[in-house]
This record gives structure tokens, C-alpha cells and sequence, in this order.
């Protein structure tokens, strides 16, 4: 069906979009608020404690971007793969895996100047990432085996290695924890004002810019643009989709695999087991929350930053438990996945109705139709 | 090693095998109606912490169970809606679902059962030894001496063969995973079976989730499930998708599990064995890729018929 | 092959089982049952003719409880009925087997068939009773059914077979087969109308769609003719014959075309030697043999589904799963192994059949979709970086030039109009500036205009010195384009002959494969 949809339905459509998301999230707030009540939280103090330590001082604030780094780095991952018709599950692997690669290459490379050995370390950690889920991508490309399993049981095996190598091959010999010895200075993300926000955060940011350049101005983002839209007529354009798309996968993960070792070069300093609490399928829920697009991916993920942020300091005050916020981030994707898929009917009511509204408050008033049909 | 050793090696077999064969069971039917659960984490872990609530509460282990079930139902319903009546992506749904199921228990377990200082114990579910049998040398404790949730996993095995490949709604449910479409015109309401497999999937998941607190551990701690939720997975493509399949998956991952737990091998760090079941999954998934393959229609929503055409 | 002329006497069943009554059906503005007046008598065997797009799967949908009609009425066993569901048609007696089975390979044939129903009380399948159920019904009709078989063993025809004893399982009285024939090989056809002269015997209605003019004069007994979704004619097939349908499927209004220049005798710019197609051990293409001039159109008439399809993705490389023999060669170079890319590289255009699953990629806009072949091109990107503003210039002049209806350049491609869509298509392809062009019902789905629009443009490219290619299942189009028109039937090549000597019959006959 074809028409001029004229301004008055297009401004419509985007207040109606706009209102409804609004409405999303002071829902998922709201039934926040109820399982904070029903585990004996006081819902506005633990809000405002999570605001405070998300935003409220500039110490908040560089802790809400340190928490969203990985977030950020693990979003992306994700909408990549998304906009080229991959499930890429395994971000959590790859960041297991590239924060082993680049570790290595910080902590097993002879001696070297700042500006050379960080880099490279950084470069191990993101081609270890590409690695990893080249597995995956091979498997899938090669005998078709779905890559949503695959990379779900890589992210098991990469938790086990990482625990293995550390408890083993690269353990720390000056101590008996389950963890590498420390850094070289040479191979670490410098701090910022002297606090624990660290340079990573800006390469997050750059990577995302990159990203939306690579996805949306290149003639390789186009063709994976168009391979994860449809495939079959991607394959008729004489695309190279199959080779294409292994490819993304390994973009996909070295995202991830980057994410991996900027957390441990800017904020551990040392690589030890489990470090991750979860970083990887948080950012499947940043992509969604962010459109998978690289550029929402930064707002989504300076959002779940800030309530991780904000959590730490309302579990200091309250003693309330840091996972609320888990429950409130899913509270939130399910909303979301609600107002996404299910009201359809329900935004094209009020639509109408605002179109109509408007119609006759312009005929009213003398002025023209406008033209247009829907 | 000797023979008393072998033997409770096997009876700790069958009993880490059994919160895995139960949340298979669950992720099978789900699977062949055509959904993919990886939201099983998330699930176990609210049956798990529903079984001690509902144990120290009621003072009894079943009704603990129950409580387990009930839970389990509740989310598997919640899934349903979510993956079936609007459409979502499911791999989505499922991580919401865990991160979900994570968080509550994190924070309820707190409230509800206290906090670090004293982990409320409960009873086990009690044992059942069979005279005679279980004197048999070797797999004689490992079959005949096991607790009473071990035995219904067992026996859910035959049943849900008989569900699925004897009953006339068993091939309803394989026949909406492989086509819907087709199903729907045959006046099959597609919605109603995935319904229903999802909470049967719920209510398995509680049970498995339960399994674990009460039957293994006698406790609830944070994030217990440790990932069985994806062995689960792992152990119902490995068991190419049927129900004596995903038992044998299961008792060869338990398998892995008890000997990681027992043994130390010299020159095998015991996180090569813990890798095993997921190693193993890839492998068969590369292997099959072609021949067995998961049901036609797993993943894809479902627009029936009537709101399809024009 | 030689099917038996045997025409079955239907004096006594004279009594209608099934009328239409100023049917209508309409999606969106096109209208695909306009106004139909039906009537199907009991116990007969009653074929309905039309081209693709006429209406025949749309008014079948109707009575199988797939689709609700927009206007009139349809009259069942004297009652006026309104499906809403397959279901309550088939509850009502009505059966269809479908064009694309309903069948699920991984089941068997019991299963298949008792899908839905309670056989026995209680919730247990009776495998054993269904078997025997089953049986003896495919023995009482001679059907020859297999229960235990898994249906994604069973050949085409038997598989066909399992749908028929679905529909006659649940009691239907009133069986539509769409499109039965397509799939079948000569001895699995005469089967087939054994077994439905079989069902008639046993007082059995059924509605046999087709294209097939043979067949359908050597089964039926009476047949309707649809034409762009009105009924033309109906009529017992004693009183007409193949030659008269064909005309009536295709109109007369064959308007010839206006005279013009007749290409050089030159040197084929796409030529097509003993080229043969297998998939799956079935021949799809058969030595077919053709040569496309600088200038010329050579347009394939054929009834779909003979192989048109299969040629056109032959010699553009997307043939999958099959194995090729013979030669391609564009200007008078061989090539090797056809590619996408390399015909691309090579000069060659195409329009595919399926507009939207292979031509366009619907969420992008029409500037990204008119460059998904050329974004490689200098034209379009330096240093692998798009040119923005270039694609957006081409998506305007393409606009411009093309007459696309739409809101803006920047629109996404799914919101435009099946022509205009088509228009997006044919800009893209026509920019390349191809030496050869292949196109498949390029006008399919327009309205007059813009067909017309798309009429000339082909023209300007065949002055141009384009070879083209042209499959069209509307005789119409193929006779006012082509300089020489080729007959394909079931993968090969019947007859070509140049549009000043060709004779509307006789090319329907061919079409038939008389």
C-alpha cells in the first residue's frame, strides 16, 4: 500500500512510539520498585541511592562509565552480528578468551615501550576474540550447526580455560590466588583524574564510531547489510555472503575479545578466574535496549552502567542486594519485547485517533488538508 | 580402585544426572513443539530456591517440590506468553529469563531464608532402597539405593516416550515443531500445544531446579545452577532430541560431573572434565549437521493461518 | 505419452453441488475474483483453466476455508456457507490438496493422516488401528497407500496419494486438487486419474485445476475458464476442445505490434548450447538450445513451471543442487562455470521471477537497493567507503526516469507497490547498461500503465543493441515484444519461430505440448 504519509502522520507515529517507550521504562521501574518492596527494600531510598551513585557526584559518574565499558564493548559484539543475521550468544566466551590473549602478550612479550606493547596487547585481545568465535562461525558456515548452541557451549569451555590457565600455566608464582601476576605498566590503559575510570571508556566509544561507520558507510557493511536483510537475493548479487559472513563473526567477536582485555588492562590489572559477572549476555540486553545500533548501543550501555553503578552504593547503604538490578534489566527487556511486538494494534488505535483529532481541529480552523492517504 | 568405589562412583552418577534428565525432559518438549529454551538457568534457579522456601515452610520435602513446580509453572507460563502469543525472539526471551531468575533469587533467597550467617538446611528427599537388588555388587547401590526424586526422573523417561510418540497430543507436538502450518489447517490449534509444552517445561524445570537444592546440595546458595540450565540444553541435542536420548546425555554429563568431584587425575585438570559436556555437544551438533536435525520449525514464531493471508 | 481419451457420461449427476454467486475478492486495490458465477454439479469432475493470476488458487482458497471472500455468496449442498477456518470446510465436507503438500516429512503416513483427529477413545494414538483404517480405505479407491511409510520417503506421487486419503479420511465428498499434474511424471499422471475417475464412481465431486489442456480434455467433464478473475466460459468438454480453451485462456485481444527495424543477422550476444539440467534425478532442462541477437528479443512462452525458471538460473548461476551440462557463451566467450558475479562482470542483467525474495532487499531503501550490484564500481565508492550522495542522485534520476511512485528517494523498498518495485528492479538493472538481459514476467503484477512504461523501455534497450531474454506467461506480452518466440515444454525447447510467422494457436497448442 503506497501513500504520502503526510507530517501530521508521521509526527503521530513518532509521539506514539516515543510515548509508549516512555511508558516502558517507568513500567519496569515501576514493578522495580515492586520486588524491591517485597524483599523488605524501600523502593524511592534505593532509588535515589542508585541515582546518587550513577550520577549524582563526578565520582558516581566515572564509575557509571568505568561499569559501562564492558557493557558497551559486549553490545556491540552483539548488534553486529544481529545486523549481518548472526546470533552471536557467546560474547562472554570471547571476552574470556580475548582478556587470555591479550594478558599473554602483555605478560609473556619481552620488554617494550608503552606506546607499542599496549597496542599489541590490545590487538592480541581482539584477535583472540575473532578466534574464538571464528569457531563458531566456521561451523556454522561450513555445516551449517546453529550458532546460537555453538557459541553458548564456547562460552563454558572459555570459562574453564581461563580458570585452568590461571590456576595453572600463567598463575601468579609470588601468591596461591587463582590469578596471573600483575600488568606491566607498559601493557595497561592509564587512569583518568585519579580515579578508576580508565582510557578504556573512550575506546569503547571509538570502537562504536567505527563500528557505525564500517556498517553504514562502507561497501563491506553494505554487503553485510544486506546479507543479514536477505540473504537469497544478497547470494544473487554475486556476494561473497558465505566468506562474508564468517567474517562477521569473527568481527563480532573480536569486539567482544577487545572488551575483554580493556577490562582487565583498566580495571583488574591482573587476569583471574570468573571475572566477568555476566557481561557478555548483558550485552545482548544493551543491544536490544539500544536498537543494535552501534550509536544507541553507547546510551543503552551508559544506562545499565549507571544502575550497576548505582546498585554498588544503594547495597552499601541498604545492604539491599546488588541484583535487583538484574531483575529490573529484565524487567525491562521483557517490557520492551512487549511494547516491540505485542501493542501494535494498540499504537495504530491511538494513532488513528490523533490523526483524527488533528484533522478536525485543522478543518475547524479553515486550514487546508493535507493529502494523504494510509 | 575398588568395587565400593566404582560402586558409589556410579550411585553419585545417576544422582548428579537427575536435576539434568529432569530440566532436559522440560527443554525436549519445548524443543520438538518448536521453542528453544535457553532460558533454563533462570528457571532452575527459581525451582531451586521455590523448593527450600516451600520445604522449611511446609516442614516437608514434597511440599517443597510442589512449591518448586508451581514456581516452575509460573515462568514457564510467563515464557510462553512472552515466546508464543507475542512473538519475540527467543534467544532474547531466554536471556531475560535467566537474568531474571538470577536476580530474584539472588534477592528473595536473602529475604526469604536469611543471610549468610546461617543457610537453612532442609531435608533431603528419602531414600528408597530396594531389598535384595540393591545387594548386587557394583550398579546395585547406584540403581536400587537412590532417593525417591532420582526414581520419578527415571520413570519420567518411559512416560515421556509414551507422551510423545503413543498419545495422540504427542503428535500434535511433533508435528507443530516440524509444521505449523500444515498443523494449523488441519484445525490443531498451533498456540494451544506450545502452551502446554511450556508449561510442562516449567513445571520440569522446577522440579529440576529442586532436584538440586533439596535433593543434592540441602540448601539453596547464589547461582547454584552453575550452568546445568545449558547442560540440560547440551544434553537433549546430544540425545538427538528424544527422550532416551537426552537420559543417556544426561548420565554420561553426571558422569563427568561425579568423576571431576571424585577423582583428581594426575594429568587432567579437572576443568578439561567440566568442559567434556560442551565439547561433546559441538561435536555431535558438526556431526548431525545433516542428518538428524532439531524439528523443522524450532525458533520461528508462528502466524496462523487466519491472520496470514491477504 | 498417450493419455486415454476416455469422457465419462454425467447424465444423471446433473444437480449442482456448489455455486458461487457474484463472488468478489480483492487485495488491496487488485481485484482477483471479480464477480464470479460458478456452478459445479455433483459427482463430476469439473477442471477450472486460467493463466497464472486469473484466480483460480484464490477462489479455490475461498472454498477450502483459507480466505473469506470480500462480496457475494457461496452456495454448498443448498446452504449458503461462510468458512472461516480449513477446518470447518473440511467438517463440512470439502477437502483440498494443495499445490505445495501439507505434509511433514518426519511423520509417517498414519500420522500424517490422523493428525487432529480422535481416532478411538482416550488420548492414545492408535497406531495400529489407523493402519488399518487407512488401508482399507486406500484399497476401497485404489490408492495403493503405504500407512507405515515416513512420508519424506515416499515419492511425489505417493506423497500426493497421502493427501488425497487425508481429505477422503475425514469424509470429504468434495475434492480439490490444485495444480495435481506439476508435479508428476507421465505414468504417475495416469495413476493419478485412475484413481479420481475411481473417487467419481464412488460419487466423488472433483475440482481439478490446471493448465494442462490435454489433460484436462482427456479427464473432465465440464469445464470453466477464468481470465484476469472473471469467468470467460463454462462449458461440458464434449462441446469444446483444446484449441478453443487456449484461445479463451488467452484472449484474443492480441494487438500487433507496431512495425520496426529487424535486427541485423550478428554474432549471439547470449547463446545456450545442449544445455541440460538434473536435479534430483529429474531432468528440469533437456538439450535446450537457444541464441539470443545483438537487438533482438527472444521471448519464451510456456506454461510455468516447464522449465523457464530453471533456465534463467542456469545461465545466471543459481541453479542450486543440480548438475549442469552443455554451454553458455555471452558474446561469443564460453563460460565455464556461470556465477552471479561473473555474468554480472560480463554484461548480463536480470530480473528475477520472485521480486521480492530474490530482486530487492525490502527494508533498504531504493538508492541501496539499485546499487547492490554496482556499490563495487568507482561511480559509487572510493577507498571502499559509498559515495552518499552519488546513490542518492541515482535513486532520484531513477525516480524521475522510471516515473517510481513514491514518497521519497530514501524509502524502504517494502513500502512501494508490487510496479513499483518492479520499477527499482528493472532501473537497477538497466543502469549496468547490460548486453544481455534476462527477464522474467517483468510486468507481473502491474497495473496497464506502468506494464506499457516497462513495454517501451525494453524496446529502447533492444534499439540499443541489448539482447533480451524475455519469459512471460502472458501470451499477450510475449507476442507484442519478441521478434522470434520460443515454446518450452516440460525442459525443452518445442518450437521457435519468428513473431511475423507465429500463430496464436498454435503457440497455445505448443504450450500444451500438442
Amino acid at each position: 500500500m503506497q501513500g504520502k504519509p503526510g507530517k501530521v502522520a508521521l509526527m503521530a507515529a513518532w509521539s506514539v512510539e516515543a510515548g509508549f517507550y516512555i511508558a516502558a521504562i517507568a513500567i519496569s521501574l515501576l514493578a522495580g520498585a515492586l520486588v524491591m518492596a517485597a524483599a523488605g527494600v524501600t523502593p524511592w531510598e534505593a532509588y535515589e541511592l542508585m541515582w546518587q551513585g550513577a550520577a549524582g557526584s563526578a565520582n558516581s559518574l566515572k564509575e557509571t562509565l568505568v561499569k559501562a565499558t564492558p557493557l558497551l564493548f559486549a553490545g556491540l559484539s552483539y548488534s553486529f552480528a544481529y545486523r549481518c543475521g548472526l546470533f552471536n550468544i557467546g560474547a562472554e566466551g570471547q571476552i574470556y578468551v580475548g582478556a587470555l590473549t591479550g594478558t599473554m602478550a602483555a605478560l609473556l612479550l619481552p620488554p617494550m615501550p608503552f606506546g607499542v606493547h599496549l597496542p599489541l596487547a590490545l590487538l592480541c585481545g581482539f584477535l583472540g576474540g575473532a578466534l574464538w568465535a571464528g569457531i563458531a562461525g566456521a561451523l556454522k558456515v561450513g555445516r551449517g550447526a546453529s550458532e546460537i548452541i555453538n557459541t553458548i557451549m564456547l562460552n563454558y569451555i572459555a570459562i574453564f580455560l581461563i580458570s585452568y590457565m590461571v590456576t595453572g600455566p600463567l598463575m601468579d608464582a609470588a601468591g596461591s590466588l587463582p590469578q596471573t601476576a600483575k600488568l606491566p605498566a607498559s601493557a595497561t590503559l592509564p587512569q583518568l583524574a585519579g580515579s578508576r575510570l580508565h582510557v578504556g571508556f573512550f575506546v569503547a566509544i571509538g570502537t562504536a564510531i567505527v563500528l557505525y561507520w564500517l556498517l553504514e558507510r562502507t561497501t563491506w557493511g553494505f554487503q553485510l547489510r544486506s546479507a543479514g536483510l536477505n540473504r537469497r537475493a544478497a547470494e544473487g548479487m554475486g556476494m561473497p555472503v558465505r566468506r562474508n559472513l564468517l567474517m562477521a563473526m569473527m568481527v563480532s567477536g573480536a569486539l567482544a575479545g577487545l572488551g575483554g582485555y580493556v577490562e582487565i588492562a583498566g580495571v583488574q590489572h591482573r587476569l583471574m578466574q570468573n571475572f566477568s559477572p555476566g557481561f557478555g549476555y548483558d550485552g545482548i540486553a544493551v543491544a536490544l535496549l539500544g536498537n543494535t545500533h552501534p550509536l544507541g548501543n553507547i546510551i543503552s550501555a551508559l544506562l545499565f552502567g549507571g544502575m550497576r553503578a548505582g546498585a554498588n552504593s544503594m547495597q552499601r547503604v541498604t545492604g539491599a542486594s546488588t541484583s535487583l538490578v538484574y531483575v529490573i534489566q529484565a524487567i525491562m527487556i521483557i517490557v520492551m519485547l512487549v511494547n516491540k511486538h505485542w501493542l501494535g494494534g494498540l499504537k495504530k488505535r491511538i494513532r488513528e485517533a490523533l490523526i483524527r483529532k488533528v484533522e478536525r481541529s485543522d478543518s475547524a480552523s479553515g486550514s487546508t488538508q493535507l493529502n494523504w492517504n494510509e | 580402585m575398588d568395587a565400593a568405589t566404582w560402586s558409589s562412583y556410579l550411585a553419585s552418577v545417576l544422582r548428579l544426572a537427575a536435576p539434568l534428565l529432569l530440566a532436559g525432559l522440560g527443554v525436549l518438549f519445548m524443543s520438538r513443539s518448536g521453542i528453544l529454551n535457553i532460558g533454563m538457568e533462570g528457571m532452575m534457579l527459581i525451582g531451586a530456591l521455590a523448593g527450600v522456601v516451600g520445604a522449611s515452610y511446609s516442614g516437608n520435602v514434597w511440599g517443597g517440590l510442589t512449591t518448586a513446580c508451581l514456581a516452575g509453572a509460573c515462568i514457564g507460563a510467563l515464557f510462553g506468553f512472552l515466546v508464543i502469543t507475542t512473538g519475540a525472539d527467543q534467544v532474547i526471551i531466554g536471556t531475560a529469563v535467566n537474568l531474571l531468575g538470577l536476580g530474584l533469587t539472588t534477592v528473595f533467597g536473602r529475604s526469604l531464608l536469611g543471610m549468610g550467617t546461617e543457610t537453612v538446611k532442609v531435608d533431603s528427599f528419602p531414600m528408597i532402597r530396594i531389598p535384595l537388588l540393591a545387594d548386587i555388587p557394583l550398579i546395585g547401590p547406584a540403581l536400587f539405593e537412590q532417593n525417591a526424586l532420582t526414581y520419578m526422573a527415571l520413570l519420567l523417561v518411559p512416560a515421556a516416550g509414551m507422551l510423545l510418540y503413543k498419545t495422540n497430543w504427542g503428535l500434535a507436538v511433533r508435528a507443530v515443531g516440524e509444521n505449523p502450518l500444515a498443523t494449523d489447517t488441519l484445525g490443531v490449534k498451533v498456540h494451544r500445544v506450545r502452551y502446554a509444552c511450556c508449561l510442562l517445561g516449567g513445571v520440569l524445570a522446577g522440579a529440576a531446579g529442586s532436584a538440586l537444592s533439596l535433593g543434592i546440595l540441602n540448601q539453596f546458595t547464589e547461582n547454584m545452577v552453575a550452568g546445568r540450565g545449558f547442560i540440560a540444553l547440551s544434553a537433549v541435542i546430544f540425545g538427538r532430541w528424544t527422550p532416551s536420548g537426552t537420559m543417556l546425555a544426561s548420565l554420561l554429563f553426571g558422569g563427568a560431573e561425579a568423576m571431576q568431584l571424585r577423582f583428581h587425575w594426575v594429568h587432567v585438570p579437572y576443568q578439561f572434565m567440566l568442559m567434556l559436556p560442551y565439547v561433546l555437544t559441538m561435536a555431535a551438533l558438526a556431526w548431525f549437521s545433516g542428518r538428524t536435525k532439531q524439528p523443522a520449525a524450532t525458533g520461528i514464531p508462528y502466524k496462523s493461518a487466519a491472520n496470514r493471508n491477504g | 505419452m498417450k493419455l486415454t481419451k476416455i469422457r465419462a457420461d454425467t447424465a444423471n449427476a446433473s444437480v449442482p453441488i456448489l455455486e458461487t454467486r457474484n463472488l468478489v475478492k480483492r487485495f488491496g486495490s487488485f481485484t482477483a475474483n471479480d464477480n464470479l458465477n460458478l456452478t459445479i454439479r455433483t459427482g463430476e469432475i469439473h477442471a477450472i483453466l486460467g493463466e497464472n493470476g486469473a484466480g483460480k488458487s484464490t477462489l479455490m482458497n475461498m472454498l477450502a476455508g483459507l480466505l473469506e471472500p470480500d462480496e457475494g455468496e457461496i452456495v454448498y449442498r443448498d446452504k449458503p456457507i461462510r468458512f472461516r477456518s480449513p477446518r470447518q470446510a473440511m467438517e463440512a465436507g470439502i477437502g483440498m490438496v494443495h499445490q505445495h503438500f501439507m505434509l511433514i516429512p518426519a511423520l509417517t503416513v498414519a500420522e500424517n493422516v490422523m493428525l487432529g483427529l480422535k481416532n478411538g477413545r482416550g488420548p492414545w494414538f492408535r497406531h495400529a488401528k489407523a493402519c488399518a483404517d487407512i488401508r482399507r480405505l486406500s484399497d476401497s479407491f485404489g490408492l495403493d497407500v503405504d500407512p507405515v511409510a515416513k512420508v519424506g520417503q515416499l515419492s511425489v506421487g505417493q506423497q500426493q496419494r497421502v493427501e488425497i486419503v487425508k481429505t477422503l479420511y475425514r469424509g470429504a465428498d468434495f475434492i480439490i486438487l490444485d495444480e495435481p499434474t506439476a508435479v508428476l511424471t507421465p505414468p504417475e499422471t495416469e495413476e493419478l486419474f485412475r484413481v479420481l475417475r475411481a473417487l467419481r464412481e464412488q460419487g466423488k465431486t472433483i475440482v481439478f485445476i490446471s493448465h494442462k489442456l490435454n489433460e484436462v480434455e482427456s479427464l473432465c467433464d465440464r469445464v470453466s475458464v477464468l481470465r484476469s478473475g472473471k469467468l470467460v466460459a463454462s462449458a461440458p468438454m464434449k462441446s469444446t476442445d483444446a484449441a478453443e480453451l487456449a484461445r479463451l485462456m488467452v484472449g484474443r485481444d492480441i494487438v500487433p505490434p507496431a512495425p520496426r527495424p529487424v535486427p541485423a543477422k550478428s554474432e549471439p550476444v547470449l547463446e545456450v548450447r545442449e544445455l541440460s539440467l538434473r536435479r534430483k534425478n529429474a531432468a528440469l532442462l533437456q538439450r535446450v538450445c537457444l541464441a539470443v541477437g545483438e537487438g533482438e528479443i527472444v521471448g519464451i512462452a510456456g506454461v510455468d513451471g516447464n522449465g523457464q525458471r530453471e533456465l534463467c538460473e542456469a545461465i545466471m548461476g543459481l541453479s542450486v543442487d543440480s548438475a549442469m551440462e552443455g554451454e553458455i557463451r555471452i558474446r561469443g566467450s564460453l563460460v565455464l562455470r556461470p556465477k552471479p558475479k561473473t555474468m554480472t562482470e560480463l554484461g548480463v542483467g536480470y530480473i528475477p521471477e520472485d521480486r521480492q525474495q530474490d530482486g530487492l532487499v525490502l527494508p533498504m531503501s531504493i538508492g541501496e537497493n539499485l546499487i547492490l550490484k554496482q556499490f563495487r564500481s568507482k561511480r559509487f565508492n572510493r577507498l571502499f567507503t559509498l559515495k552518499r550522495s552519488r546513490i542518492c542522485e541515482a535513486a532520484e534520476a531513477a525516480v524521475r526516469e522510471f516515473k517510481i511512485k513514491t514518497p521519497a528517494a530514501e524509502h524502504p523498498a517494502g513500502k512501494l507497490s508490487g510496479g513499483n518495485q518492479q520499477k527499482v528492479i528493472l532501473a537497477r538493472e538497466l543502469m549496468q547498461r547490460p548486453k544481455v538481459l534476462i527477464a522474467m514476467q517483468p510486468t507481473r503484477g502491474m497495473d496497464v500503465g506502468a506494464a506499457e512504461f516497462v513495454h517501451r523501455r525494453l524496446l529502447e534497450e533492444r534499439a540499443r543493441g541489448c539482447g533480451i531474454l524475455l519469459v512471460s506467461t502472458e501470451l499477450e506480452e510475449v507476442f507484442a515484444l519478441s521478434d522470434r518466440i520460443a515454446v518450452i515444454y516440460k525442459g525443452r525447447i518445442a518450437e521457435v519461430v519468428d513473431r511475423a510467422e507465429a500463430n496464436v494457436d498454435t503457440i497455445g497448442l505448443r504450450m500444451a505440448g500438442l
